[in-house]
């Protein structure tokens, strides 16, 4: 079969998947529905496999395919068409979409055994990686805006899944609206680069991009940054990173999708895919750069100080997208990408550790609380352990190939990029100390109660079952969390997923290490032929280099948050008494919220109220329906008069009105 | 004969009948001051047919009378109706219609 053949067919399945488990919830018992979600995206990870193995059996120069199942419309120069692109960059995103989601959903046939929307949920998580996969393998920009707007009407479900939780379904309206802020972005930047190019199709598009466009063009910054809104607003990079934590309020298999293999990932597909444009408007590329270095140093450091286990995760993840943003952006597209895959395994690992330890919890997220789980989970806190070193950059897990490969990258450009590689380093440093202070602080000192139980063999069980964020009462019934919790260590189908990415995230690396082995560099060769950034990489000694102080600095940082919490743990109170103003700013989470509350949401509440009290109440009421209204009236009173219900009368009306008629006509036709 | 006569009784019968409906106020009188307009506009088809020699005025007469036949079944069903519930025969009393 040719490539496209199974780009199809890796879309079908997940859409089937949907399909077949929404239509028929009430009649699928047990764990069918989890069984058929994961059944249609394995389907799917197997035509990611074919699609890969048929476009290697191609030559380097005949790897990038288009397929059109038809045509929408081609009036007036639109070429609007339902059609996909497959090239190494979309087989590469597809296989760790689907291979990563396929392991998610492995786990959440457990993990989300006992709660009663069990096949809402898994048709859900069938569509967002639909939607995810859509967004990779889309062959113009109009399917790459459906896709990506689907991606956020999916997080916006996933993430109010428990919809009778207050938290969760604000979190998910926060989600959803700043993520149709995104999509805005994405087409109004469309709009700007069809106005030139005109053409919807992306290989017609960046075939023009040369010709068309002058070097920084205005209209193509203009247009790139606004695609750069777009990639910013799903991949909660600054200002508009503030979703990400509060997505936490979904079910943590939801977090590791969002995470690790679907949505968060977009912004740095659509980066690289757009990579012509960015490479021809080296001023958009410089914001995308800068924004992805702010963001990774200012998530990095909200991150230690944040107590909920889940959210020192998010905010990890937006600092490693801000790795990957910068990386594209500069130009590093196979080490941000190859990133992007390391960053997928270990993520999805640790989020997947967390939501074993979150059930061991009860529920509960708060580090304060947790403690000493080292024995009494001991599966769960090797992975843990696993994800945490390849997070930090430890050598020789797959973090610490990929990160240091791009701030090599940037060291290599030199120049102003130097600042953003220190910024790199010092990304790493904070990770390093995060990391381990989530690590120390869950599994090691004093066991608390919940796994002194889980010592003796009975898992815990709130006697109330709470929102972990506000303490409110709930219940186990649908729209709430279900009433057993399942953890790795006696679950299989979590237990199993976990260890392969546990593998994964150890040897990932091995793709590609530098004067070794460039599988990966190779075969994205072909989507990157065109980039005059990609050829110019440096020299294996110097990448050698960089792994040398990214390891030295994650031994460093790893090293301090064992000082802090393990030798002496009063050092992080005596910390933030003595820092007492950075602490706050950084509990405050840099007060982003409070300033996009200040700036957009009561701006926004105040000219609704505004249009509420005077234009809807004075203008439009009073003015326009009043004067209206009572034209009709006083006509319809004077007209009324006339209807007096005597039949007689209007008898006499028909007889007069046609004998006047005839008459008339009688009298100019003789005349 | 000049059509003339024709015509001048014919428009004797339509006053007649026009009047009838304007001032009675008896339905039943009304729909019998209705077929003497029917009628009087059916004389004046009739005339007109035998005036230029040809069929069409005495078929469209024909038609009227069935018109007509039709438009009296209504009247009557109405007014038994209206009988029945024993309201009044009176035209002027059957004015809800009013503005």
């Amino acid at each position: 079969m040719s490539p496209t053949t199974f780009g199809w067919l890796i879309l079908l399945f997940p859409l089937l998947g949907t399909a077949l488990i929404g239509l028929s919830s009430r009649r699928l018992g047990g764990r069918a529905a989890g069984w058929i979600g994961t059944g249609a995206i394995a389907l799917s990870f197997a035509c990611a496999i074919g699609a890969l193995i048929a476009l290697l059996g191609r030559s380097e120069a005949h790897r990038e395919l288009g397929s059109t199942l038809w045509n929408y419309d081609s009036t007036v120069g639109v070429d609007a068409s339902l059609s996909i692109l497959l090239d190494p960059l979309s087989v590469f995103m597809a296989l760790i979409v689907s291979g990563v989601s396929m392991l998610i959903h492995v786990y959440s046939v457990a993990y989300m055994d006992s709660d009663r929307g069990y096949s809402r949920y898994f048709a859900y998580l069938n569509f967002f990686v639909f939607s995810m996969l859509l967004l990779v393998l889309a062959g113009n920009f109009l399917l790459l805006i459906v896709g990506w707007a689907f991606v956020g009407a999916a997080s916006y479900m996933l993430i109010s899944f428990w919809y009778r939780r207050k938290t969760a379904t604000r979190a998910g309206m926060k989600a959803f609206v700043i993520n149709v802020l995104g999509d805005v972005g994405l087409v109004f930047g469309t709009f700007f680069i069809f106005r030139h190019t005109g053409t919807l199709d992306l290989l017609g598009t960046f075939r023009d991009v040369p010709h068309v466009f002058t070097h920084n063009q205005g209209d193509l910054v203009a247009g790139c940054l606004l695609l750069l809104v777009g990639a910013f607003a799903k991949s909660a990079q600054v200002p508009l990173h503030t979703w990400l934590p509060d997505a936490m309020e979904g079910p943590t298999p939801v977090s590791a999708l969002i995470h690790a293999a679907t949505m968060v990932t977009a912004g740095v597909y659509l980066i690289a895919r757009m990579h012509p444009l960015f490479e021809q408007a080296p001023a958009a590329a410089d914001v995308g750069a800068i924004v992805g270095g702010a963001t990774l140093l200012i998530a990095a450091t909200i991150a230690i100080v944040v107590t909920d286990l889940k959210r020192v995760i998010a905010y990890s993840t937006m600092s490693q997208i801000g790795y990957m943003i910068m990386g594209v952006s500069v130009g590093a597209y196979s080490a941000a990408l190859f990133h992007l895959m390391t960053h997928s395994f270990f993520k999805a690992l640790l989020f997947m550790a967390a939501g074993s330890i979150i059930s061991a919890m009860g529920g509960e997220q708060s580090l304060d609380r947790m403690g000493g789980f080292r024995r009494a989970l001991p599966f769960t806190f090797i992975c843990f352990i696993i994800g945490g070193l390849a997070l930090s950059g430890m050598p020789p897990f797959s973090g610490w190939l990929s990160k240091d490969d791009i701030i090599a990258f940037l060291d290599h450009r030199g120049g102003a990029f130097e600042v953003l590689g220190i910024i790199g380093y010092l990304g790493a440093l904070l990770t390093g100390i995060y990391t381990f202070r989530m690590i120390f602080r869950a599994f090691f000192g004093k066991p608390c109660e919940q796994a002194r139980e889980l010592e003796q063999g009975h898992p815990f069980h709130a006697e109330v079952p709470r929102n972990p964020q506000t303490g409110e009462e709930e219940d186990t019934d649908v729209g709430f969390p279900g009433p057993d919790h399942h953890i790795a260590e006696r679950d299989w189908p979590m237990k199993v997923p976990m260890a392969a990415l546990a593998v994964l995230a150890v040897v990932g690396g091995v793709l590609q290490i530098p004067g070794v082995d460039d599988s990966i560099a190779r075969f994205l060769a072909p989507t990157f032929a065109d980039s005059h950034l990609v050829r110019d990489v440096p020299s294996t000694s110097a990448d050698w280099l960089g792994l040398a102080v990214g390891a030295a600095i994650a031994i460093t940082g790893i090293a301090i948050a064992y000082r802090i919490w393990i030798v002496k743990p009063g050092t992080s109170t005596k910390l933030r008494e003595r820092f007492a103003p950075v602490y706050t700013v950084l509990v405050n989470k840099w007060y982003f919220d409070e300033l996009i509350d200040f700036l957009v949401v009561r701006p926004a509440q105040w000219s609704g109220r505004f249009a509420d009290s005077v234009l809807e109440r004075v203008v439009i009421a009073g003015g326009v329906t009043g004067s209206v209204t009572g034209i009709v009236r006083a006509g319809s009173a004077a007209v009324r008069r006339a209807q007096t219900g005597f039949v007689r009368y209007y008898a006499a009306l028909v007889v007069v009105g046609i004998s006047g008629v005839a008459l008339y006509f009688l009298i100019s036709s003789s005349g | 004969m000049a059509i003339g006569w024709y015509l001048v009784v014919s428009a004797l019968i339509f006053c007649i009948g026009a009047a009838g409906v304007t001032t009675r106020p008896n339905p039943l009188v009304i729909l019998l001051c209705l077929e003497l307009m029917l009628n009087a506009a059916n004389l004046a088809l009739v005339a007109f047919s035998r005036m230029w020699g040809g069929e069409d005025g005495q078929v469209f007469a024909l038609i009227v009378m069935v018109v007509a036949a039709c438009e009296v079944t209504v009247g009557l069903g109405l007014i038994v109706a209206i009988y029945r519930r024993r309201m009044a025969l009176n035209v002027d009393e059957l004015n809800e219609l009013h503005g």
